[in-house]
Parts: structure tokens; sequence; C-alpha cells
């Protein structure tokens, strides 16, 4: 990887430099959600926001968590807990390629060396009742990006489409720097006070969730927190809309989708301990589907959704 | 007459639709066309992962002038039908012809259709064809609502001839049709004017772009193998791969690089799947060790470095990737060496469905091991051997290098088989008894091979007869009709003589077992389907309530002869018992159907295939495959063909004879009632004949038989010539209809000839 002047030296300095670039490009900078999801495509600000005619342009860093992925913090590519950055603009503009091959530019991958290619590859999330179709966006053979513009979500068509990307920023931080092994990724610049690797941050959460996420956590806890969660949903959204403290109509979407998130990742925890077999899984799969699809039902009520209801 | 050229310019379009998309493009716009009346000298289109395009030469310049006559009513009919028709042809009254009919006289008229100019129809057809294209995924973009693969950004679309280029003006979901494109992406982003498709083309090769995709495919092709060869290696031949890589790049660079020495012990096979499948690289063999030491990607640009950087990445990517195949072939090869071996995954496999009616993946194995031991004999193996192998032959389903590389299976099963120091007979099963996978798939031939590969094909058919899952019309979603072309093709290809109804008898029988021990199935007794008689296991509940104890083998024959029912599985599905005659039965006329396909791609008819069903032993494959090729040779003869004919008219006058009289003329021909010298003639004919045709039969050599039956064609047609057989003597008529009956019968000894047609 040739190394220009202005290239970034950590991985904190990619975020940065993608955050700059989304925000010079008019995205909102949002901070992550502050649940355990399994990929920044659940945030609200991704699933519920693809969602109805409201234009939209977002961009945030997500802390996410694969269980099953964990290989306590041994494996050089593989962690249980790991960043997504997100970009979702809606519609999806016409130059949506040639912004996205700006961001590369702008964390150091010089185009005039590097090969980018555009692979097919569709997205579809079963837990979400979404698709989409694109690329995964590969630099000299290594696939960097995912490159979607979402058709449905819960069970709706998106009308206008919203155009997604997701980097998975420790695999592309790696490439970017030069590192095999992301335990050795710098965190912070090298030449930092107390310079930080990746490791030193994340080495022994790595070890610690694997191991609570294999072999320790109660499995008997979680199902019940997943059916707790499940059931929770459906009370929320089972709410009258008029609020009869403040007279106003207030769906309550959000808090809904918190559950709906939350047996989401009960189910994951569940998959890493063993305990469900290949039937169930897709049982579980269409449960939390279902919640997310009443969730998108209610959100295009709201007014975020594209309700106009109380305009006229 | 003026050029045609249409490029739809979009983002990257898959590289498996590029092609059929080219072809759709190519065939909707000419149809649309021709069916306007435009008609044209040449047509060709092209594809690159950015644009599909059109070249259409010497198309006329205008639809031509059409006229269409319309018969009206009478010229006396009332004015309100005249006025009528006058409206529908957008005419007046002076302009129709009235013309003398046998119906008196009649009004005409003439509609004439002005020619329209090639534009306007080339935009209606356009449009048309992009508004409806049949991709097999589309998406909308934006808020829009046309769908396309991928965004579409621009139409070009002109017509040129001598007097220059126009464009042909349309608008489709906001795109404005034009006469521009763009160059590659990267090298030559900015946009080209182009006057027709020599000048596009040649615009398009100086902006990095190769637009006919076999043109990029022979580059590659050929920049690989010389790159190769510079170095003493050879490229992998893989016709899908560059296929693939043709449609992911419009200027392809070939690039060269090496396989790190950690990996060159991988099984080839792994080297060149994970290569293939996750970076879609080429892979280069040194033909003295047959090694694969180095890969070949293909990029889509030039680069000041030559490509060092792009090579150095690609590598690095590579590295990743076989590490972790290294790490799945050395944990896996840890597991076959270890004490209890491959058996471990099996015992894993114990969790995995193979399907929910029919139970895990370990129960299948369960049954084939059973099953491969009783085919043994038959095929020649031994049957200690091919219960191993059977075992054996799916364990590497848990490896985890088939879990990354389903297409592994099998291939990645001998490997661990020979690491575990099992024998090559059971190490090559593993291998070979999927096969044939298709029609052009060789067959496995070594015994063990063969009684695994049978064992594993006749359980999935009597499985899923059992469950009611057999193919309907297009639908065949467990490849039932593969399997069964499978079995065919093992044993006719490998001479096997096997009575198919006991094996698929014995499978069955397995089968059921095998669910009622999995508490897949219950028992049902006697005729009550409610509920309450559900019993579980060998507790069969009678109809007075009383529970009987049964053990399995009783249960399976009760099952199997139809006493009692099968029924009911997870997730109250009910699967209702079907006795194993009937499952038998349906499952050999299912083969019979496949052989018929199989064979009449071997030139022979269906009708000389059911012929030979007619007879008995007709679940033994390699017997009906030789006895209809021995007719369909005899047939293509002249005797052959005659013979039938003779043969046909004797069973005519013997059927309606026999049904006048009441009675059956079967026996008794005898030549000292014969009158003529063409009776005694058929007689000789006959007493020669059979005496070849009996030996012949018992060596199932049919051929000779045949033979021996065609010589009876000349006595036989001679005979019919010259004598009545409905003689007024009616011991003498009597005598000829034996004789009928003799011909009939030795006629018949290979195949039911009433069957032929013609």
């Amino acid at each position: 990887m040739k190394k220009n002047q202005n290239a970034p030296r950590s991985f904190q300095a990619i975020i940065l430099a993608l955050q700059n670039y989304w925000a010079t490009q008019g995205c909102a900078i949002l901070q992550p959600y502050d649940m355990e999801v399994g990929a920044g495509t659940f945030h609200p600000a991704t699933t519920l926001r693809s969602l109805g005619a409201q234009p939209w342009a977002a961009a945030y860093v997500q802390p996410s968590r694969r269980p099953t992925d964990g290989r306590y913090g041994e494996n050089p590519n593989r962690l249980q807990h790991y960043y997504q950055y997100q970009v979702l603009i809606k519609p999806s503009p016409p130059n949506l390629q040639d912004l996205y091959l700006g961001s590369l530019d702008a964390i150091g991958i010089d185009m005039e060396l590097h090969d980018i290619r555009f692979v097919e590859d569709d997205w579809e999330s079963p837990t979400l009742g979404a698709w989409g179709l694109g690329w995964e966006v590969w630099c000299d053979g290594m696939e960097v990006s995912q490159f979607t513009y979402f058709q449905q979500v819960g069970g709706h068509d998106c009308t206008p489409v919203s155009g997604e990307l997701t980097y998975g920023l420790e695999r592309l931080a790696m490439y970017v720097l030069g590192v095999d092994h992301v335990m050795d990724m710098p965190f912070n610049d090298p030449d930092a006070m107390i310079p930080l690797t990746y490791a030193d941050v994340f080495k022994q959460t790595e070890e610690e969730y694997a191991r609570w996420n294999f072999d320790t956590a109660n499995t008997d806890v979680l199902l019940r927190q997943f059916e707790e969660a499940e059931a929770h949903c459906k009370v929320i959204l089972d709410q009258p809309a008029m609020d009869p403290k403040t007279g106003k109509r207030i769906i309550m979407v959000h808090p809904a989708y918190d559950q709906c998130i939350k047996a989401s990742h009960m189910f994951n925890l569940l998959d890493a301990r063993g305990v469900i077999s290949v039937t169930e899984r897709q049982a579980y799969i269409g449960r939390v589907r279902a919640l997310a699809k009443m969730c998108a039902d209610a959100f295009v009520q709201t007014r975020a959704g594209g309700w106009q209801g109380d305009a006229a | 007459m003026p050029d045609l050229l249409i490029e739809l310019f979009s983002e990257e379009i898959p590289a498996r639709m590029q092609r059929r998309a080219a072809e759709d493009l190519k065939k909707l716009v000419t149809d649309g066309l021709v069916e306007a009346g435009l008609t044209y000298a040449a047509a060709a289109s092209f594809s690159t992962p950015r644009r599909l395009t059109l070249a259409i030469e010497d198309m006329l310049a205008a639809s031509p002038r059409q006229v269409e006559e319309r018969k009206g009513p009478r010229a006396d009919a009332p004015e309100k039908a005249i006025e009528g028709f006058l409206r529908g042809a957008g005419l007046t009254r002076d302009q129709l012809e009235e013309r003398d009919t046998p119906k008196g006289a009649i009004l005409f008229a003439k509609i004439e259709k002005p020619g329209r100019p090639a534009a306007e129809i080339v935009a209606e057809v356009l449009e048309q064809t992009i508004r409806n294209f049949p991709w097999p995924k589309s998406m909308r973009w934006g808020a829009g609502t046309l769908k396309w693969v991928r965004p579409l950004h621009s139409i070009l679309c002109i017509t040129s001839d001598e007097a220059g280029a126009s464009v042909v003006p349309l608008e489709v979901d906001g795109i404005q049709s034009g006469d521009t494109t763009r160059g590659h992406r990267f090298l030559a982003p900015d946009t080209i004017a182009v006057s027709g498709f020599e000048d596009y083309e040649a615009k398009l090769k100086r902006a990095f772009v190769v637009l006919d995709a076999e043109a990029r495919a022979e580059t590659i092709r050929n920049d690989a193998e010389n790159a190769a060869f510079a170095q003493g290696l050879e490229v992998v031949a893989d016709a899908g791969l560059l296929a693939e890589v043709a449609g992911l790049v419009e200027w392809p660079v070939v690039l060269m690089g090496p396989i790190g020495d950690a990996f060159l012990d991988l099984p080839p096979e792994v080297l060149q799947t994970s290569m293939r499948e996750h970076q879609k690289f080429f892979s280069v063999r040194n033909p003295k060790t047959g090694r694969i030491e180095k890969f070949i990607t293909v990029a889509n640009r030039t680069t000041a470095d030559e490509g060092a950087t792009i090579l150095a990445g690609n590598e690095k990517v590579l590295s990743a990737r076989l590490s972790d195949a290294k790490f799945f072939w050395e944990n896996d090869l840890r597991i076959a060496k270890s004490g209890a071996g491959m058996e471990t995954w099996v015992e894993n496999l114990r969790n995995v469905t193979f399907h929910n009616k029919l139970g895990t993946q370990a129960e299948l194995i369960d049954r084939m091991a059973v099953l491969a031991r009783e085919i043994a004999p038959m095929v020649g193996a031994d049957p200690d051997e091919a219960e191993q192998a059977a075992r054996v032959a799916k364990a590497d389903l848990s490896s985890e290098m088939v879990y990354e590389f389903p297409e592994l299976q099998g291939l990645m099963g001998s490997y661990y088989a020979r690491a575990a120091g099992l024998s090559d007979a059971v190490a090559d099963a593993a291998r070979e008894h999927y096969s044939p996978l298709g029609p052009s798939d060789d067959v496995p031939t070594a015994p063990a091979s063969v009684a695994v590969a049978l064992a594993e094909k006749i359980d999935k058919l009597t499985g899923f007869w059992a469950i009611d899952e057999k193919p309907t019309g297009s639908k065949d979603p467990f490849a039932l009709r593969r399997a069964a072309l499978g079995v065919i093709r093992i044993l006719v290809e490998n001479d096997l003589g096997i009575g198919l109804i006991s094996a698929l008898r014995q499978s069955y029988e397995g089968l059921l077992s095998s669910l009622l021990d999995a508490k897949k199935a219950y028992i049902l007794d006697g005729e009550d389907n409610d509920s309450e008689f559900w019993s579980l296991g060998s507790e069969v509940m009678m109809n007075d309530g009383q529970f009987v104890r049964r053990n399995y083998d009783e249960i399976v024959r009760a099952i199997a002869e139809g006493e009692i029912s099968l029924s009911k599985s997870l997730e109250g599905d009910n699967i209702r018992a079907i006795p194993a005659s009937t499952v038998c039965e349906d499952l050999l006329s299912f083969l019979h159907d496949r052989l018929k396909v199989y064979l009449k791609d071997q030139g022979i008819r269906h009708d000389i295939i059911d012929a030979c069903i007619a007879m008995d032993g007709n679940d033994d494959l390699t017997l009906l495959v030789k006895r209809a090729r021995a007719l369909s040779e005899t047939l293509k003869t002249d005797d052959g063909g005659n013979l039938i004919q003779g043969f046909k008219r004797a069973n005519n006058i013997l059927t309606q004879a026999e049904e006048a009289d009441g009675v059956e003329y079967s026996y008794g021909a005898d030549v000292k009632y014969a009158e003529t010298d063409e009776e005694r003639a058929v007689f000789a004919a006959l007493d020669t004949a059979e005496a070849k045709i009996k030996p012949a039969m018992q060596a199932q050599d049919f051929s000779a038989a045949m033979t021996a039956m065609a010589e009876l064609r000349g006595p036989i047609d001679a005979f019919f010539d010259a004598v009545q057989v409905n003689s007024d003597n009616g011991m003498v008529r009597r005598n000829r209809l034996n004789l009928l009956s003799r011909i009939r019968q030795t006629c018949s000894s290979v195949a039911d000839l009433t069957k032929i047609e013609g």
C-alpha cells in the first residue's frame, strides 16, 4: 500500500476521516445506537428511516455484536464485537457510487493504483424482513464494503429507495494500514503519548465475551428475556395511538423497536450457546421478523414515517 | 439505409446476467422493429459490466405503407350501419368502393396506413423494451419507478447513415436519450459522443473499454496462458470462471502471483475452489508436479506501477483465505486421524437434519450402510467394505472444510478417509458415491463405490416416495430425476443385473424401521385414523384399546403389507403409510420413464422400450436395455421391419379367430397337416429359429435371438402371400391358427412386439 502524507495511521483516524467525509457530503453524523445489535442496519436510523417518503441522510459508527464469531481475540479477523460504518441516504442519489468512491479516497486508498470492483451481492435480512440489490465492493480482491439499494424493509416496499453503504471498519482499516492481525492494529496514533493497539482496547473483552457467549450465558435467562421482549414489543404497539395524558397522537414505535432489537440479540446469544436446533432456528428468526414487521407497520403511521393524517 | 446503435448504460450488471441480457435486448428490439415493419440486414448485441449494446445494420428508414381492405355492410344496408362502418374505417361514403358479389352489392373500404419514420418506431420499441426487460431480478432506485437490474444512467440511441447521425429522441422515467456514453470508470470517465457503431467501438477502445465479451475472454485466456507458459507453468482451464471474469472487467489486465509456500501442500482442489469461489482467481499448475503453485487474477485496469499494488493486495487477501483453508484442513485431519476418526463426524450428524420427515443425516447414513451391505453381493463388492464405505461416505459433511466449501463434499471425505488409514476402496467410494451428478458425469465403476452410490440414490428415491414428495412437472426440488438417472446409468453402464424391486423393498422397509426408531413415525393400528389411536414405537394400541407389543420386524412387515398404517410425524404432518408393493411398483415405473428418456437420447424409440418393459423381469434395467438395444437394431434392418408386419398380421388373424371361436390356439400345430410348401417352410424355419433362439435367450444374447427371429421374415411373408389361413377345412384352419400361435410365441421371446408402432 502506497502511503501518502495524509494517509491515516490508526484505526480511529480512518473512522474520523469517514465521519468528516460524510459530514462534508451533507449527512447527519449520528452516534451509535445504545443497544446491542448484530449490524449497523439495526440502528433505527436505518431500519425505520428507510421507510416512508421523508428524505433522510445519515452516517454513523455502530458497534456490532455477533456472538458466534467470537474467537477469544486469537483469529486475525474474527471478532464477536466489531465496528461497522453505516451510511443511509434516501432517496439514493444518482451519484452514490461516486460519493462512495470519494470516501475510499478520503481514507487513503489511491484510486490510481488500486483495482476497485462492484461485484454482485444481494442483501437479505430474514430477521428484518428486508432485502435489496447491490454489490460487495472489492479493493484488490478484498471486500471492503457492502453497497445496497433497499427494496423492502419490514415487509414494506421502500419508496423512495434508500442507498445503504456498510463498511466493516476493522477489516477496511487493517487493509489500509497494512496490518495482518486485528489485534496488532494501532487504535490511536502510533506516535501518541500513550499509543494503544486494538489488543490494548479489546483483547481482554474478546476473551471475556467469548467465554460468556459460548459457555456461560444462562440459556434459561436468555430464553425468558427473548420471550419477555417479544411480548413487551407487542404490548407497546397494542396501545391506542392517542396518549390519554397529553391528548396527543403518540405511537411508541421506537420503544417497541428496542424490544425487537433486544429479542434479536437474545436469539443471537442463544444461537451462540448452541441450544437452537436447525428447525427451531427458522422459527426464532420468524418471530423476530414478525416484531420487525409490526414496528415497520407502526412507523409508517407516524410523521417520521410519512404519515400526514394530522396535516389536514 | 440507416444503422441503429443503442446503448443502455448502468451501474455494474451482475456478470452472470450480462450475456443473456444482451441476447434479450437484441431479441426484444428486433422483434418489435420487425413487427412494426422495420426490417434490417444484421443485428449484434454486446455486454460489459456497465452497458448493454445493440447494433443494427441497414434498417429501413421508415416502415412501408400498408393497405388494408375491410369488408363492410351491403350497399343497401340501413344508414346507421354504414355510418358505423365509416366511423370505424375513418373514411367518408365516397371513399368506399361498391362491389357486386354473389350476396349482392357490398361496400369495401381501403384503409391506408402511411409508413412511419424509423425513429418513431425505434423510440416506442426501445421504451417498451426497457420497461419490460426480463431481468432475473430487478430493482428501483432513488425516487423513480423504473425497474432495471441496477440504476440505469443513460440511453444512447442514434441512427446513422452517409448524411450523419441523429439521436432518436425518447425519454424513460426522466432519462433522455442522447448520443453519448462514458469510457472506463477510472481510466476514462468522461462522456464521449459517438456517430455510429464503428466510431463507438473504436472510441470505447481508446477509453479502455473492450466492448465484446468474447474478445475480453480471449485476451484473458491468451495473456494468462502466456504468463504461465513463460514460467514453465500451465493455467487450469475453467470456462465458467473465464466467462464470469470477462463480465467483471471492461479492460482486462492479467496479473500472476505466487501462492505462499505454507499453502502448497493443501489439496489442489481446495486451492482451486478457494481461489475460484472467493477471489475469482485462475489456478496455475506446474505440469511436472501437478501442484498448483501460482494464481492469476484479472484486474480491470492498468496502473502506473504495472499492477504491483493490485497484485500485492490480492496476494494478501489470498493468503488470509488460504490460512483459513489450512486451518480447516489441519483441524479436519486431526479428527480423521484420531481414535474415533470419521465416526466423530457421523455422530455430529445426529444433530443435522436431512429432511424433517426423513430424519437426520446420521440416520440416512445408518440406512445407507445397511442397504449398501445388502447390495454389495449383487455388484461384486465386499459387504463389509461396502458397509464401511457407506458409513464414511458422508462423514465429511461435518468437517470444517466442507462447511466452508460445500462443493468439496465427497472429495474431502476421500482425503480424510485415506488419512484415517481406511482402504482405497472406501476412500474412493466417499468421493464417487454422489456420482453421476449430470448426464455427462462419469459413473462409478469400483464395486464398493457402486454399492454406496446405489444405496444413496435408492434410499433417496424410496424416502421421498414414502413421504409423497415426488417430482411434479418442472418441480423436482430434491433432484429425484437425477437420482433415478444415476441408478439407471450405474447399472446399465456397468452391465450390472439387479432385481430392483427387491432392492427397493429392502430400502423401503429399512426406511420405515429407521423412522420408527427415530420416533419420526408412529404406528396406527386398524382402520381408525382418530388421533387417540396414535401410539408410539412398538407399542401398538389395538382397536379394543389393548396395547400389543410387537417387535419391529413384525411392525415393518405389517406396514409393508398394508395391514397397518404408518402415520404422523413431526409438526403433525401426516405420512400416510403406503404399502411397500405400491411404492416399489410406482418407483419402478418412474425409473422406466427415466429409462425411456435415457434411451431416447441414444436413439431408441419409446415404443421399443414399452415392448421390452412388457416382459417379465423388467426390474432388471440392464436386461431391459439389452432387449431394447437388440430389438432396436433388428428393427433398423429390412428383415426386422418386415418381420414386425408379418408378426402383426399373424397376431391379428389369431386374435380375431380366438375371439370369434372363444378358444385359445396355443398348441398342437403339426407339419403333417400342412397343405402347401409355404406352410411347410414356416414349420422348418420355426424349427431352425427356435433352435437358435432358445440357447441365445438362455445366454441373454438378445441380438442373436432377434437375428434368428428376423430370419423368419421370408417364410412368413411367403406364407401370407400363398396361404389362406381361414380354410374351409376345419382341421387345416385349426392347424394354421396353431402355427400362427407358434409364430407369435417365438417372436415374443425378446419383447412384446404388439407394442411396436407402425
